[in-house]
């Protein structure tokens, strides 16, 4: 097996950034409020990557991907909190529910093979507030008032594992031969269907993924933030979900992964102008957009050219 | 043996019949050409043979079998692979990408081992790439393989088409006017290379051209189509002096 420089750079970077990180968090250098904010950054990453692999590499707009997430986050934390199970098992019971769920919504949509497209943005914009409105209806899950008293089981190096983990995973899936079944559909649906890609099955193999991983970002979500209610999840989390895979550019992992954590940054920083913030914000992604128009990588990834392979992909 | 044979195909547009009653069959190994004018139906019995279309009515049997009513990834799995008149490249993805999608159907590790790349991952990523360099060196492409699709000059992504189709391992080719657009000598040199590969896999291959001259030169026998109607058929040399043909083409004499 080949060692990819590229991938032991990388990986060592990260190992680098999570052990400054971890050092810093344990000492209490970062305050409370940075500390919770780099959290929610690394839960972005984890959303907007997902949320690029329907909507950057298999080209369908996705409108509900915080449904997903809701789904993710509310089964693992009734599992925890009114079945009192250990941690591990509601993660994966949380995610692979999410993925269910996803592959539930996305048959009906996917099923014609040709369909999607607006049809898919509108279902799962109907999807995402029927998801609200059942947690709402639900007094088992705390109805309205959200599900509270949540273990805080997630910790730096769970949620940085799983990250990167997340990641690695659909990187790895974009370049195999599944993953570009899925890039064709993208190009060009009749020519990908005739020459022998299944449109239903790949459309809902991405579709099903995005919401497995977004499952799983929920459940992390649940564990650190103690409580979780339905408006948690609406649809202005969705979009900004959607703004962080646009701006970082459909169709690019590294791009999610700066859009996430710039845009978590920017808000962050912003706090403190009160009103002002949401001008502030709308206007940087006004003048991303108007500069670079198909996000800030486009469908590149980002790599040191010194590290380049001889051998591209 | 009859490779491919299709019986009373009807498909209607609304009140537009844009093929009627298209008798057809095609034996193993040979070289047949569909021909006519523009708006004769030849691309919509092209999309209805390779299940783009469903057909109103009639039959059409692929290795003694039928697959009206088969999705179009499912008849391509069966052998059947084809290319596009107006050319249909996965334009933002690499030369070497666009053959490989081709071989997808032909590739058997799990989406499992595409996640944890497992051994099959690799042994298999490696063997796909070693075919698709092969196919593109035949179109004398494989220097070009990490460039984007959309980048290259016209000729080479008709080529590049063909070479995708071909990746696929079909049994039975079909190529849409795999000249449209290309000067003499590129026609020349496409269809030495469409000879080349007939016979070195063994391909059976149907081919729409719109330029009668070409076709008379390679084809073995020829299907002439007006207004959906199949209006003549027979070897080139029939095709030729055929009355209804001439008048198809070159208006009624006055």
């Amino acid at each position: 097996m080949k060692i990819n420089k590229q991938l032991v750079f990388n990986l060592s970077l990260a190992f680098l950034l999570f052990f400054v990180i971890h050092f810093l968090m344990s000492n209490r250098i970062i305050s409370a409020y940075y500390q919770l904010n780099i959290y929610l950054l690394f839960i972005n990453i984890i959303m907007a990557t997902s949320l690029n692999l329907v909507n950057g590499f298999l080209g369908q707009l996705h409108l509900g991907h915080a449904g997903f997430m809701a789904v993710g986050a509310y089964v693992s934390a009734a599992m925890t909190t009114k079945m009192d199970l250990p941690f591990l098992p509601a993660v994966i019971t949380g995610s692979i529910a999410a993925g269910i769920v996803g592959l539930l919504i996305g048959y009906p949509i996917f099923r014609s093979g040709r369909l999607g497209g607006d049809y898919l943005a509108i279902a799962t914009l109907g999807f995402g507030e029927i998801v609200r409105i059942i947690f709402v209806n639900t007094q088992y899950v705390g109805g309205a008032s959200g599900l509270s008293g949540i273990p805080r089981y997630t910790n730096w190096p769970i949620l940085f594992f799983l990250t990167v983990a997340t990641v690695l995973l659909i990187r790895n899936f974009i370049n195999s031969s599944h993953g570009r079944a899925v890039l064709s559909i993208r190009e060009d649906e009749i020519a990908a269907e005739t020459m022998g890609i299944n449109l239903t099955k790949y459309k809902l193999m991405a579709f099903s993924i995005a919401a497995f991983f977004a499952g799983l970002a929920g459940t992390l979500y649940a564990h650190y933030f103690f409580i979780i209610s339905p408006n948690t999840f609406n649809f202005l989390k969705s979009v900004d979900y959607l703004v962080m895979a646009v701006l970082g550019g459909l169709g690019s992992i590294t791009g999610s992964i700066i859009a996430a954590s710039g845009l978590t940054i920017i808000s962050a920083l912003l706090q403190d102008f009160g009103a002002l913030r949401m001008v502030a914000y709308s206007m940087i992604l006004v003048i991303i957009m108007i500069f670079r128009p198909s996000g800030l990588m486009g469908t590149k990834e980002f790599k040191l050219s010194f590290l380049e392979e001889k051998e591209r992909r | 043996m009859k490779i491919l044979e299709i019986n009373k195909l009807v498909k209607l547009f609304g009140g537009l019949a844009a093929v009627s009653k298209f008798d057809f069959y095609i034996n193993q190994g040979e070289l047949v050409g569909l021909i006519g004018p523009n708006g004769a139906g030849k691309t919509t019995a092209f999309n209805l043979i390779t299940g783009v279309y469903t057909p109103t009515s009639g039959s059409i049997n692929f290795l003694d079998e039928s697959i009206v009513g088969l999705k179009p990834f499912v008849i391509n799995q069966k052998g059947m692979a084809r290319t596009f008149q107006n050319i249909r490249l996965f334009k933002d993805l690499t030369v070497l990408d666009n053959v490989r999608i081709a071989y997808h159907s032909h590739v058997k590790y799990s989406v499992f081992s595409s996640f944890f790349r497992t051994k099959a991952y690799y042994e298999e990523e490696k063997e796909v790439k070693k075919k698709a360099i092969e196919f593109l060196k035949i179109f004398r492409m494989d220097d070009k393989k990490d460039e984007l699709a959309r980048n290259l000059p016209y000729g080479q992504q008709r080529r590049l088409e063909i070479a995708r189709a071909l990746a696929a391992q079909p049994k039975l080719l079909l190529l849409d006017e795999p000249a449209a657009g290309m000067n003499p000598q590129e026609t020349h040199d496409l269809m030495e290379l469409i000879a080349f590969i007939r016979k070195e896999f063994d391909l059976t291959i149907l081919l729409i051209e719109h330029d009668m001259s070409l076709v008379m030169g390679v084809c073995e026998r020829i299907y002439v189509l007006d207004h959906g109607v199949l209006i003549a058929n027979g070897t080139p040399e029939e095709i030729r002096g055929n009355p209804k043909v001439i008048e198809a083409y070159l208006g009624e004499e006055s």
